[in-house]
This record gives C-alpha cells, sequence and structure tokens, in this order.
C-alpha cells in the first residue's frame, strides 16, 4: 500500500481501487467515516471500537489515523507535502480531534449533592432485599449498597432457604455484575444494533407466525420458577397456541422429576426436614452443598450435629457414594462404592426393610453387606426420625427405592414432605430439548428465543444441537455472556444482571420473593421480562412494570390478605419474601408397581465387574459452566480436590494404580466414539471402578477467564447417560498436564512416596482433634493434650510461661469459634471473604507458584486408608493470637495487636519484608508478589468495598475479622450509647456459613455463641503447644458411630 | 617462592625455637617493596585485565538487568511464595555477609594479635569486605515487597511520628550492617592514607597525581602522621573487633529470634560467626592465589600465608561441623516433633541432596586442610576452598528454604526453586563483586606498602631471624 501501487497501471484490483480513492480527497472521506460512525448507537460505540475493526470503513479511517507509509503525505507529483494537502490534513485532524473528544474520561464531580437522594449517606451502606436465582430457585438475599454501588451479597435471615447463609454461587454473582467481559451491547452478526432494530426485525416475523398460532416459534429457557415468567409464558403460550416452550436445565436433578413421576404419579418435589433426622442414609447425595434447599439442609442438619458437653446429642449420617461430597466427608460411616454397587446396595437395603424384593446382580461386599444389616436396623429403629436421601443424579430407580424406603419407615410427613412441584409447568427436560432437535431438524422451527441458557455447550452430544440450532431461521439469545449460543445465534440481546433489573423467583419449598436492582443497568441490556414483552406488544414495558402489574394481581391469592396491593408489595420487597407462598405438603403414595420395577431393573442388571463408570457432576465452583468466567469461582478450591481453574478426570487410588496412571497424567477417556483427553487427579476415598468428570470446562467462548480451562466433558455426555455412563475406555497418552491446587502440590511434585510422611506428620500433630461420641461422653476432655483432666493450660499444652503479667483486654476482646463437627468444606466463607476484603484472584500460574491470596483457606486433610479415608474440613483464618509470633519480628510495625486482641495490619506501613509470614506457624498471612488487585479496568473498582484498603504490589495482607464491620457496629452502638452485643456484628464468613460452623464474637461477654463454645470441654487451640494463644479456636470433631459396626469388619477394616 | 626452600636457611647454632616460615621473601628492602607493589598499580595495564574486567563487567549487568525486571514488576518475578518467603536474597546476603568477615578478622583481631602475616594480605581482604558487604547490603533492600520504602527501617524523624520496631531483628540487622560497612570503610581507607601518598609520588601522570593527591589528605609522611595514623588505626581495628562477632551473630538472630523449627536455636550465632570466617577465609583464599601467581606476588604472600588460612579455615570448619552435629542431636534431644521433624525433612526430604551436598562441601571435602601439602600447595588448596564457598551457600540455603518449605501445619506445605531472575540476580552481584575487585587491583596497592616496608629487615628490628 504504497506510492509506487497508486500508479501502477493495468486492472485496478479492489485494494488499489480503493486506495486510488483514498488518496484523492481526504476529508469528504473521512466525514463519511464520522457520518458512519455517528449513525451507529451512539455510547455504546465507543467502549467497542475494536468491533468496527471488521468493517471497510473502520480499517479506511484506521489506515488514514495511523498511516504505515504515511499515504496522506504522498501527492501524485513527487514534490513532497502541497498547500492544499497539507490544509486537507489540518481539516482533517481537526475533525479527528472532534471525534476523539467524545472520548475523555467522564467528569468526576466531587461537589456534594444538591439534593440529597433519600437515605444515601456515603460511607454508610444500604441492604436491600433481593433474590439470587441458581439453577431456577431463589433463596433471598441482602444485597449490600455502597452510594449506590451493589458489592457485597448476605443471605436473609428471614427467608425459609437461606436463613442468613449464602452458597459461593450468591457470594461470586457481585463479581458478575461488574465483569468487563459481560455483554455490553446487542449484537447482530457482530454488529453491534439497537433495540428498535431488533424489534423491527423480530415483530414482523411475530406477526407473521401469530396468524399461524405461534408453529414456528419456540423458547428455550432453563429451570422456571418465576411467576411472572410463569405467566407471561402463559398468556404468550394462549397468544401463539402452537408455539413451544422448551426446557433445558443442564445440571438439573432430571432423574428425581422422572422418579417422582413414576412412583408418586406426579412431578412432586421432596423437602426433607433434618431438624428431625435422627439417622440419615445419604445415597451419593450432596444434599448439604447441592440442590436448592442445601443451605436450609445444612442449617437443619448441623443443628442435629452441634454436640456440647451440656447437650452430647448427634444424629448419624451413613454415606454409600462414588465421588466423594461435602456431605459424605461427616458421614460417621461412609463406604465408597461404584455407582452400580450404590443401586445394588439401595436394592439390598430395600430388601432388608422390606419394602423391594430382589437382590443385586452382583452380591454385595461382607462390608457392604454389614453396613445394610446395620443401617436397617438402625432405620427401623427410628420410624419417622430417619431420612434416605437419594442422590438427585442418581438413577431413577435408586430414588423410586428411596421414596419407597422413607414411606416405609414413616417418615413420608415428618422428616419428608411432598410438595407441588416448584418449578413452573415442569416438564422433563431432557425430552423437552429432544423434542426440540426434532423440530429444528424437521425446519419446523422459524423463530428460537434461547432465554438464560447456552444449549449450544451444554446440551448432550448426541444431540447434535449446534448443528441443528442452526436450521432455525431466527435464532435469539438472551444471556449475560456472548457465550457460545450466542456465537452461532444472529442476535444476541444482553441480559440484565439480577442486580440490575426486576423479577421474582420461588424457593425450593415454593416460597416465592422479588428480585429487585439496586443499580441502574451498566449496559444496554434486557431482562427476560422485557424481552418477553416482545410477544405481548409491551415492547417498551419495563421488567418493573412487568413484575409489579404480575403481584398487583396476585399478592391477595398470594395471601397478603387485605389492605392496599401497593404496600402488601413494598413490604414483600421489604421483607424478601412473600408470605404464604411456601408450598402446602400433599399427600402422595409410592406406586408399588414402580418399586417392583426399580427393583428389576436393578437385579436384572449385569454389570461388567470390569466396567469403569464414568460420572458426570456439576462442578462444586463453575457449576454447569455459567460461572467459568467468574474468576472467583474459578480460583476457589474445589472442596475435595483443592484443584483451581481446571477440573480433572477424578479417580480412587485404586483405579490409578491399576491403570498405572498418577496425576497429572493425561488419559484419553473414550465412550461410544467420543473421545477427550483429560488430566488425572487422584482423589483418596473416590469409589474403584469409578471416574468423576465435572461439568462446565472447556469452554471456547467464555470470556478471558474462562476460555479453555479443563476439559468439556459434555463432549462425553449423551442423553440416555446424562449422569452417569458405564464401560469407558482410559487409555494413557503418556503426556502430563499441569494441575494447580492449594493445598499439598508439593507432594504431588516430590513423588508419592512423600505422601506417608505427611500424612504421618498430619496424624501426629492433630491440626483437626477428632473423637468418637461414646468416648466424648466418657471423658469429655478426650481431645486434649492430657486426655481425663479437667481443661487447664496445663492439660492443654497452652501454659503461659513469661514472667510478665498478661495484658489484660478489658473491653471487648474479639475471638472465633469453629465448629469442626458441622463444618462440610462448601467454601462459601472463602467467597464471602474475597468479597468482603478485596481479595484479588492471581491467576493459575500464580496457584501452582502457592500465592494464592485466600485470607481465609479450607485444609483438608485425610485419615485413614487411602482408599477410604476420612475427610476433615478445616477452615483456617487468621488465629489472631494474643502472642501473634508475626508482630515481633516486623521491623516497621506494620502488623500490631490492638486492644482488642487483633492482629491489625497496617497496609501503609508495610514494607513487605515477608518476615511475619516465615514467623506465622499457621500460614495465614497472604503476600502481594506482584501487582495482583486490578487498578485498570474502571468497572471493576465499582466493586471493591470501599471500606477495605485495596492492596498495592509488595504488601502483606491477612484476616482482620472483617476489622471494618467491627469499627462500624462499635461507632453505630456508641452512637446509640450501648455496647456491641450478639446480633451487632458478624464476620463475613460466619455471616455466610450455612451450618454455623463459624461463629465469632467477644470473649469478654458471655452472651456470645463463640464464648459459650470456648467454654466446651471440645474447644481446642491449633498448635496450643506453641503459646501463641489464639483467637480463633476450634470445636473437636465427633463421630457417632453405630455400636453394631464398631467390630472390625469383615476385611478387617473400619466403615 | 616456590623455589625457597625455606629450612635450608636456619642458620646454624640457634635455639631450637619453633620454625616459623617468613612471612616476606629475603632479600627485599623498603624500595624494592616499594617498587614492586606500586607498579602493579603504576605499570601499564595488562591485557588480561581488560578480559577479566569486561567478563566481570558484563556479568554486572546481568544483575542490572535482573534488579530492572525486579523493580519494574515485584518480588514475584523470584521463587519466593507461601510459605517460602525468603528465598535467594537472604541466602545471598548472609553468604555475601559471612564472606566479609574474614576481612575484618584479618584487619582487626590478627592486628591486635600482633600476627605479622596478616600484613600482606589485609589490605585486600579489606576491600574483599567492602565488596562483600556492598553486594550483601543490597540484598535486603531488593527482597523488600516495596524497596522504595527501605529508608522506613531506620530510625528517623518523621512526621509519622513513628520508630522502626526495636523488638525486630531486622532492625538489629540494619544497624549491624551499617555499622560494620562503616568501620570497614574507615579502617581500610586509613590503612590506605599512606600508600595514596606513596602513589601520589611516583605517579607520572598528572590525573593519577590529583586522583592520589586528593585521597591521600596530604599526607606527608612526618612523625607526627605517623603518630597520628598508628593511633586512629589501632582504634578502628579495635572498633572493628567486636564487629567481626556482632555483626554474624546479629545475621543469625533474624533466624534465632523467629519460632520456625530449624531457625529457633541458641547455637546460631556461634554457629554462624565460625561459619562466616570458615567462609571468608576461603574466599581470601580463591581471589589470592590466582590474583598472587597473576602478578608475581608469592614473596609477599607466602606458603605461610596460604598455610595460616587454611588453618584457619579447618578450625572454624570444624566448628561448623560441631554446629551440624549439635542441631541433629538437639532436634533429637529435645522431645519437639517439629524439630525432630524438621531434621529428618532436611536430611531425607526432597532437598536432601542440598543437604548431602552441603555435607560433602564443607565437612567433608576440607578435612583435606589436615595435610601440609594440601595447605602448601595452591591448586589443591583453592580447590578446597571453592567447595567451602559452594558449601557455606547451600548451608544457608539449606537453613532458609528447608526449614520454612515444611513448618508447623502440614496443610500449608510447599515447595520453593529459584527462577532465572534469583540466579540473576545472584551471579549479577558476583559481577558486581568482581568488577569492583579488579578496579581495586588496578588503581589501588592490593598490599600495603607502608607495612610490608616495616617487614623488611631491619626496619623494626623484625625480620631479623632472616639472614640478610
Amino acid at each position: 500500500m504504497n506510492e509506487s501501487d497508486d500508479q501502477k497501471p493495468g486492472p485496478p484490483t479492489e485494494a488499489t481501487d480503493a486506495i486510488g480513492r483514498m488518496g484523492q480527497s481526504t476529508p469528504i472521506d473521512l466525514e463519511a467515516v464520522q457520518e458512519k460512525l455517528r449513525a451507529e448507537p451512539g455510547p455504546a460505540m465507543w467502549r467497542s471500537l475494536d468491533e468496527l475493526a471488521g468493517t471497510p470503513d473502520f480499517q479506511e479511517w484506521l489506515h488514514r489515523e495511523f498511516p504505515r507509509q504515511a499515504s496522506e503525505w504522498v501527492e501524485p507529483a513527487d514534490d513532497g507535502v502541497s498547500r492544499r494537502a497539507f490544509l486537507q490534513l489540518a481539516g482533517g485532524s481537526l475533525g479527528l480531534a472532534g471525534l476523539t473528544a467524545c472520548t475523555k474520561q467522564p467528569l468526576e464531580r466531587i461537589v456534594p449533592y444538591v439534593r440529597q437522594p433519600e437515605e444515601i449517606v456515603p460511607g454508610k451502606p444500604l441492604y436491600f432485599a433481593s433474590t439470587h436465582v441458581h439453577g431456577g430457585y431463589g433463596y433471598g438475599v441482602l444485597a449490600t449498597s455502597h452510594t449506590g454501588r451493589p458489592t457485597k451479597i448476605e443471605g436473609n435471615p428471614d427467608h425459609p432457604a437461606s436463613l442468613g447463609a449464602t452458597d459461593v454461587f450468591a457470594q461470586a454473582s457481585v463479581l458478575d455484575l461488574y465483569d468487563p467481559n459481560r455483554s455490553q451491547a446487542i449484537v447482530n452478526l457482530g454488529r453491534i444494533r439497537t433495540w428498535g432494530a431488533f424489534v423491527n426485525e423480530a415483530s414482523p416475523l411475530l406477526k407473521a407466525q401469530q396468524a399461524l398460532g405461534g408453529e414456528g416459534v419456540r423458547i428455550l429457557t432453563g429451570t422456571v420458577t418465576s411467576p411472572t415468567f410463569a405467566d407471561q409464558m402463559k398468556t404468550i403460550l394462549a397468544q401463539y397456541p402452537k408455539a413451544r416452550w422448551h426446557r433445558w436445565e443442564p445440571a438439573a436433578a432430571h432423574d428425581e422429576y422422572r422418579a417422582a413421576v413414576a412412583a408418586l404419579g406426579g412431578p412432586h418435589d421432596r423437602i426433607y426436614d433434618l431438624t428431625q433426622a435422627k439417622v440419615i442414609l445419604s445415597l451419593g447425595s450432596d444434599f448439604l452443598t447441592q440442590g436448592p434447599g442445601s443451605l436450609r439442609y445444612s442449617r437443619d442438619f448441623s443443628r442435629g450435629r452441634q454436640v456440647r458437653a451440656k447437650r452430647p446429642v448427634m444424629n448419624r449420617l451413613y454415606a454409600v457414594e462414588s465421588m466423594p461430597t461435602n456431605t459424605g466427608t461427616l458421614a460417621d460411616h461412609r463406604l465408597p462404592l461404584p455407582p452400580d454397587e450404590v443401586a445394588g446396595f439401595a436394592l439390598a437395603l430395600a430388601a432388608a426393610l422390606g419394602v423391594a424384593s430382589g437382590a443385586p446382580a452382583a452380591p454385595l461386599s461382607p462390608r457392604a453387606q454389614q453396613l445394610v444389616a446395620a443401617v436397617a436396623k438402625d432405620l427401623q429403629a427410628n420410624p419417622g426420625a430417619s431420612l434416605v436421601v437419594a442422590d438427585g443424579y442418581a438413577p431413577q430407580a435408586v430414588q423410586v427405592l428411596a421414596l419407597a424406603m422413607n414411606e416405609k419407615l414413616g417418615n413420608v410427613g415428618k422428616t419428608v414432605r411432598y410438595i407441588r412441584p416448584v418449578e413452573a409447568d415442569p416438564v422433563d427436560h431432557l425430552r423437552s430439548i429432544q423434542e426440540l432437535v426434532i423440530d429444528l431438524n424437521a425446519g419446523k422451527v422459524e423463530a428460537l428465543f434461547v432465554l438464560g441458557g447456552n444449549p449450544v455447550y451444554t446440551a448432550p452430544a448426541d444431540l447434535g444441537f449446534a448443528a441443528a440450532y442452526q436450521k432455525a431461521r431466527l435464532r435469539v439469545h438472551h444471556g449475560l455472556y456472548q457465550d457460545e449460543t450466542a456465537q452461532l445465534s444472529q442476535w444476541h440481546i444482553p441480559e440484565a444482571h439480577p442486580l440490575e433489573t426486576w423479577s421474582d423467583a420461588r424457593a425450593f419449598d415454593g416460597t416465592a420473593s422479588l428480585v429487585q436492582p439496586l443499580i441502574e443497568p451498566l449496559y444496554e441490556s434486557k431482562s427476560a421480562h422485557e424481552l418477553l414483552g416482545l410477544f405481548a406488544n409491551q415492547i417498551d414495558a419495563s421488567a418493573y412494570d412487568i413484575v409489579h402489574a404480575y403481584w398487583q394481581k396476585n399478592l391477595h391469592a398470594a395471601g397478603a390478605a387485605g389492605g392496599d396491593p401497593e404496600a402488601a408489595f413494598r413490604k414483600a420487597l421489604h421483607d424478601g419474601l412473600i408470605p404464604g407462598t411456601a408450598e402446602p405438603a400433599v399427600t402422595a403414595a409410592v406406586n408399588g408397581g414402580a418399586v417392583a420395577q426399580a427393583a428389576a431393573s436393578i437385579s436384572g442388571a449385569k454389570p461388567d465387574p470390569q466396567a469403569i463408570t464414568l460420572l458426570f457432576r456439576p462442578d462444586p465452583t463453575v457449576y454447569d459452566g455459567r460461572y467459568a468466567g467468574n474468576p472467583w469461582l474459578q480460583e476457589l478450591p474445589n472442596p475435595m480436590t483443592k484443584l483451581v481453574w481446571d477440573n480433572a478426570l477424578v479417580v480412587g487410588p485404586a483405579l490409578a494404580r491399576r491403570l498405572k496412571v498418577q496425576i497429572e497424567d493425561v488419559v484419553e477417556v473414550s465412550i461410544r466414539g467420543r473421545k477427550v483427553k483429560a488430566a488425572v487427579w487422584v482423589q483418596p476415598g473416590h469409589a474403584d471402578r469409578s471416574a468423576t468428570l465435572h461439568l462446565g470446562y472447556g469452554r471456547w467462548s467464555a470470556g478471558p477467564v474462562g476460555n479453555g480451562r479443563g476439559v468439556n466433558a459434555y463432549a462425553l455426555r449423551t442423553t440416555d447417560a446424562l449422569w452417569a455412563v458405564a464401560g469407558i475406555g482410559l487409555k494413557r497418552t503418556g503426556d502430563t498436564f499441569n494441575l494447580a491446587s492449594t493445598q499439598n502440590h508439593h507432594l504431588l511434585e516430590s513423588g508419592t512416596d512423600e505422601m506417608p510422611t505427611a500424612e504421618k506428620e498430619v496424624m501426629a500433630r492433630r491440626p483437626v482433634r477428632t473423637g468418637t461420641l461414646p468416648d466424648f461422653l466418657k471423658d469429655p476432655n478426650l481431645v486434649h493434650e492430657k486426655p481425663g483432666l479437667p481443661k487447664t493450660p496445663e492439660t492443654t499444652g497452652a501454659e503461659d510461661l513469661t514472667l510478665y503479667p498478661r495484658y489484660e483486654y478489658k473491653g471487648y476482646a474479639w475471638g472465633m469459634a469453629i465448629d469442626l463437627n458441622v463444618c462440610t468444606g462448601c467454601s462459601a466463607c472463602v467467597v464471602a471473604c474475597q468479597a468482603e476484603n478485596n481479595i484479588p484472584t492471581v491467576g493459575k500460574e500464580q496457584v501452582l507458584k502457592q500465592r494464592a491470596m485466600h485470607w481465609l483457606r479450607i485444609d483438608r486433610y485425610f485419615e485413614g486408608d487411602p482408599d477410604d479415608p476420612q475427610v476433615h474440613h478445616q477452615p483456617v483464618p487468621c488465629m489472631q493470637c494474643e502472642n501473634a509470633p508475626c508482630e515481633l519480628v516486623c521491623p516497621v510495625a506494620a502488623t500490631v495487636h490492638s486492644a482488642e486482641g487483633l492482629n491489625d495490619m497496617v497496609y501503609n506501613r508495610c514494607v513487605g519484608t515477608r518476615y511475619c509470614s516465615n514467623n506465622c506457624p499457621y500460614k495465614v498471612r497472604r503476600f502481594n508478589f506482584l501487582r495482583y488487585s486490578n487498578h485498570d479496568v474502571p468497572v471493576l473498582k465499582l466493586r471493591e468495598n470501599p471500606d477495605v484498603t485495596v492492596r498495592m504490589r509488595g504488601v502483606m495482607e491477612k484476616c482482620t475479622y472483617c476489622v471494618q464491620r467491627i469499627n462500624r457496629a462499635k461507632i453505630d452502638t456508641e452512637v446509640a450509647g450501648r455496647t456491641v452485643v450478639p446480633g451487632d456484628v458478624q464476620t463475613a464468613c460466619a455471616q455466610a456459613c450455612p451450618t454455623e460452623a463459624i461463629v465469632f464474637g467477644d470473649n469478654n461477654n458471655p452472651a456470645w455463641e463463640s464464648t459459650k463454645r470456648k467454654a466446651d470441654p471440645l474447644n481446642y487451640a491449633l498448635l496450643e503447644e506453641l503459646n501463641t494463644r489464639p483467637r480463633t479456636t476450634y470445636l473437636a470433631k465427633l463421630r457417632n458411630p453405630n455400636p453394631d459396626l464398631l467390630g472390625a469388619t469383615p476385611e478387617g477394616k473400619r466403615i | 617462592m616456590a623455589t625457597i626452600d625455606e629450612r635450608a636457611m636456619l642458620p646454624d647454632g640457634l635455639p631450637e625455637k619453633p620454625y616459623r616460615p617468613p612471612v616476606l621473601a629475603p632479600g627485599y628492602t623498603p624500595g624494592t617493596v616499594t617498587d614492586k607493589i606500586s607498579s602493579v598499580v603504576l605499570a601499564k595495564t595488562p591485557r588480561w585485565w581488560y578480559v577479566a574486567f569486561g567478563l566481570s563487567f558484563c556479568v554486572m549487568m546481568l544483575f542490572l538487568a535482573s534488579v530492572t525486571w525486579l523493580f519494574a514488576k515485584g518480588v514475584g518475578i523470584w521463587g519466593v511464595n507461601q510459605p517460602v518467603g525468603w528465598g535467594f536474597a537472604i541466602v545471598n546476603f548472609v553468604w555475601w555477609i559471612g564472606i566479609g568477615h574474614a576481612g575484618t578478622l584479618i584487619s582487626a583481631i590478627l592486628l591486635l594479635l600482633r600476627q605479622e602475616w596478616r600484613t600482606s594480605i589485609n589490605r585486600f581482604a579489606e576491600a574483599m569486605t567492602l565488596f562483600a558487604v556492598a553486594c550483601a547490603g543490597m540484598f535486603p533492600v531488593l527482597h523488600l515487597g516495596r524497596p522504595w520504602l527501605a529508608y522506613w527501617l531506620f530510625p528517623y524523624p518523621n512526621t509519622m511520628g513513628l520508630w522502626p520496631q526495636f523488638r525486630s531483628p531486622l532492625i538489629w540487622d540494619v544497624f549491624a550492617v551499617s555499622t560494620y560497612a562503616t568501620v570497614s570503610l574507615l579502617f581500610w581507607y586509613v590503612g590506605l592514607i599512606p600508600d595514596l601518598a606513596t602513589l601520589r609520588d611516583r605517579a607520572k601522570n598528572r590525573v593519577s597525581q590529583i586522583f592520589y593527591g586528593f585521597f591521600s589528605m596530604g599526607w606527608r609522611g612526618s612523625a607526627s602522621h605517623w603518630h597520628n595514623y598508628e593511633a586512629a588505626y589501632l582504634l578502628l581495628a579495635g572498633l572493628a573487633t567486636p564487629l567481626v562477632v556482632s555483626v554474624h551473630t546479629v545475621v543469625s538472630f533474624d533466624f534465632a529470634i523467629g519460632i520456625v523449627p530449624g531457625w529457633h536455636s541458641t547455637i546460631f550465632p556461634p554457629y554462624f560467626v565460625a561459619g562466616a570466617i570458615y567462609d571468608g577465609f576461603a574466599m581470601v583464599l580463591t581471589l589470592t592465589i590466582p590474583l598472587r601467581a597473576a602478578f608475581g606476588l608469592q614473596d609477599f604472600i607466602t606458603t605461610r600465608h596460604l598455610q595460616n588460612m587454611a588453618k584457619v579455615m579447618l578450625a572454624t570448619g570444624l566448628i561448623v561441623v560441631y554446629g551440624y552435629g549439635i542441631e541433629i542431636f538437639f532436634s533429637a534431644y529435645s522431645a519437639n516433633r517439629y524439630e525432630q521433624f524438621m531434621i529428618l525433612n532436611r536430611i531425607t526430604g526432597p532437598y536432601h541432596l542440598h543437604w548431602i551436598l552441603l555435607i560433602v562441601c564443607n565437612a567433608i571435602v576440607p578435612q583435606l586442610l589436615w595435610f601440609r601439602k594440601v595447605r602448601t600447595n595452591p591448586v589443591p588448596l583453592w580447590i578446597v576452598c571453592m567447595f567451602v564457598n559452594v558449601g557455606m551457600w547451600l548451608e544457608r540455603f539449606v537453613i532458609v528454604i528447608t526449614s520454612l518449605h515444611r513448618d508447623f501445619l502440614p496443610s500449608s506445605w510447599g515447595m520453593y526453586r529459584g527462577t532465572i531472575f534469583d540466579w540473576g540476580t545472584f551471579i549479577g552481584t558476583i559481577g558486581l563483586f568482581l568488577t569492583l575487585l579488579f578496579l581495586f587491583i588496578r588503581f589501588l596497592p592490593m598490599i600495603s606498602i607502608a607495612e610490608m616496608r616495616a617487614l623488611t629487615p631491619g626496619s623494626r628490628g623484625e625480620g631479623m631471624e632472616t639472614p640478610e
């Protein structure tokens, strides 16, 4: 592209032609470009100039702006720059100056409000009740707003599905709001367009379809519980009677639905009441951390397990499972079995309880048989106070048997109740998406609206969804991200984040609550309600109008009796739930035929004793892949494997030995011609003859955070084997792949023979102290250094050896007590801490270098046989030692002790010697080895908690018991003329904890739960022999074993 | 030198007194001593010097590059992590500081003990001390997360109204190392003044005359000058003497005050001081042996010097080995499971090769120094010294890394590996050290002319035992 090209004779190619034109009339061209730019939708364009890069106009403009060969300066005559050309260019420059002026930084005004917005006081956060929706189901949350910016999510204590607790997804959802990779503009075939342009294209088509009864219209959503959405769909389906509403929720418990239909005669949901359950059997279920009711179940389960000297009672949990689950780690007896043997176990137990006949196809091991007998006896001894929970992802037969067993044990109406389904218009999702693909392939689909899902990535591999999808004439994708489905759609409409818009949802028990926005949409986005308004000719209806109108009509029906519907709406908004919307229990009886059929299907199955079964499970952090773009969740260690940023093929030690594979070896997983290559992770406690691959990784359009992490399990997942597939092939490839794990990664580096060393040390050092309930009853002091003696500093090894009098904490003395008996390892506290304290993520490479930044980590320890270990979770925040080793060695007094016993960290003063971290026996200090905080992306700054300093590189940081919250409580109570009492302050971790494992309080005030716990004989301090006098202490973990199983098992193993 | 049969020079009929080989080869007068030493500085620069200096300078540029990147990105470019917060920087710091110790010991303690053989090596050893301290002193600053705030470690009046935290051993370090550097510099410089005057008087070109003239501070060699000089020199020697012990004691406190198993030990101060002298003498020999050959100074730095230094090494080396033994003994005797695990992990854990190599270098190979043939033969002696140099670096690596990488909670155990920037910085300081050293031997007398003159027969009534 230079002068000689321009003058070259011969037929003008397209390129030379264009250059020829450009050489002549520069300003006019620029104006044309400007004109063109002006015609584009205004504000969005400037955020995405690169979008324009693909257009010829833009490239032409780019060429002018950054002339590589300075074509503008050369006149056809070889006499340099002419006066005319110069003036032209000067004019053009001025024009460009005007163009660029539009992108100047937004003006920041620092004048006070002329009119003070109501209730906004800078520095004082406001809390709004809203609803967090995950997998279609909601639970109540309180969102924190700092001068109009949502910064943190907490659970709503009044909401029955939360009771104040949150899970990792809710905690991390606030980061999604500010995600710079979120979809920011309506896109049509790669070009930014307006809402109006979309309406102009879609409306005529819909009108035409209306005449045909909507024959060609399909709407695909995930699980929907939103009453407003369901109502809108009802209206739409009335208008378009032949249109179809398809559902595909990739990680919903599809077989739970089918089992209910088969055995109960309707798609009833099961609600467990774990407060009543004394004996619980989990058949592979992770009911404490997965599923819409898990937060509530965690709380109820925990209440039955918080053992104290004064209340030495405890429920008993049996777990029979393949992949170790968080729930299974709390089990008093856990038996790892391959999936087919779990089914066999269920059948044997059902037979022992007399609800089914038959025997498993392959005889159970003696150990399993012994467990069956013991569990059956234990369950029968507790009629109406026992519970069998089958995994929602287990085969239908197992779930039917579980229903039958609960009925037989008299648990229905007591520990389990049936309710009408919470999901709106429930369907079998698998059949639903299969029908959609058939219609697509048959060319029957004119317009397909994908609302909120990502079926191109998540649909079963054998459906060929991506290919079928492109047969729809109009494909509209509505979602938070331009994901894989958006890439194949003509139109992509950005979805409004739940913190930006109005909506509603129902919880696992049916309780409805509203989603309310805390901030104007950051980008040009639409809620699903607004998009559905298109069908009803409500193009301009806002989400508020739609949701508000629905509840104006329905609040009365929902039981908000009498009075003004507007007042009731406001009250529902304020309280965070709509009273009286919980589903009442319905009665249903288990159909004997279905049970017999289930038993027959299990006893009739002829499992190949050599076959390896591959389990698919939603990932504990990125779920079905929808959170793959969220760095908090990507860097959150998987509770069991402690892996971050990747998934892996999880196998048990026995299978690894047989296959001769080690951690990080890449194997080829094949099933019926489908193959993926995955790195192996050897997980102690994973059952033999099975492997687990978590969903949600291997995405290719998840933005820079999520792209290419791990392997795509969906590529192996077919319609007939959504959750388990038997007979997979595993072949070593000889390659290895670096997996980043936050714990014990070095043990893998230095070879497997190092593992016993570490285990031996764990046993000797006893970071997690354990015992059994019967032993505890005999000797409450069993966990201490000198068991049998009353708890004193001498018996616990925490003698104070100093000659000086101890400092007396006269006012507050903050402390924390963590009950290891109920910690499930769910990790909500870790993300809550990250959100509250502006903790940066560091990325896989830095995690591999052992530089993860989480202030609160959850240590995981194994005890016993690697094939069947006991797993312990131990959350480790800063211990706030009274004799803090870190404080002594800081040369600049950057870490100092407060009069309330906090080990304060003064970031401004820190020079970064890292001596404090070396000297910390708990290794809870975190160092900014590089610049980890993101200062470059403005939108991310909005998320930061303004009460907590954002740390720069070279600075040490650590847990401070959320000192900003303590100080706020102190100020607030001081203004009110009182002291801080229970309920005034909670640390972020304690607030998020679903099981109340973490509690925080004032050691000088016996009213606090933490103080009560510290008085209990189970209370111990980590490494207390070092005389650090930690303020964080732990309650030892107890097992409640079945006395029948205490003897040696046939294999000589503990059950 | 090697050609002189020292025993043959014993005069007949003298009483049987312990024989000491001479510290200055026979046949020198004050004039020839001056000629010989000053010629190294004043003669034309040998070609090999350019080559050696150029190479050292290039290696120093590696330091520049590494440190530039370090300042741009942060200490994350190094291998430090959780739990190993200290890595190469601290290892190198202790190593370099240790190397410096020989210089102070030779110049101060041996002066006070009137060990005359020190004369011909003290200048050189002092210079080595200074350069080693310069290298060492940078590391604590470089390893900071925010090195631009290093001055906060000094107790200076400030608007924050804040002192440093005096309980921290790192603050003691600041005082110890800065005092050490100051006294070493003064000592070295005061000793240089008469020689600078000699060079000023002998210099042929104007630039040298001005340079040496300026730094010789008007020295005329008058009796009062000599009187003041001797008094000052002796006083400085007195000041420097406690520093030999104190600096490395304080450096050892960096570890001993911490509660990390493997650090928290009362044996550290003597063990570190002995290690420092051990390593320091090894480094003096490492540098002296080639230089005396290159400049033909065998007459001044005689076999007796080599022997004596080797003996000091052997003695301090044995103290160090004793330290290793005591560490193992006490961990077993302590009944402390953390200490016991630390020692086991050190010897059998993932860094066991480092430990074995350390024992080979520091405990086994130096036993060769029991043999006179090794002590008096420059080549094997030099090889033994190189082993000790490497071994002492490994010792610090083992102390810093293996103690930290597996401390109390097994959940937080980790591994440490130096990155290319760790190595770049370390090797770069060796470049800096050598660059300074080559500048020194080129522009300043590497042997004290004034003191050597005093050793010539008749000058002080000493040296008379060797016949004219």
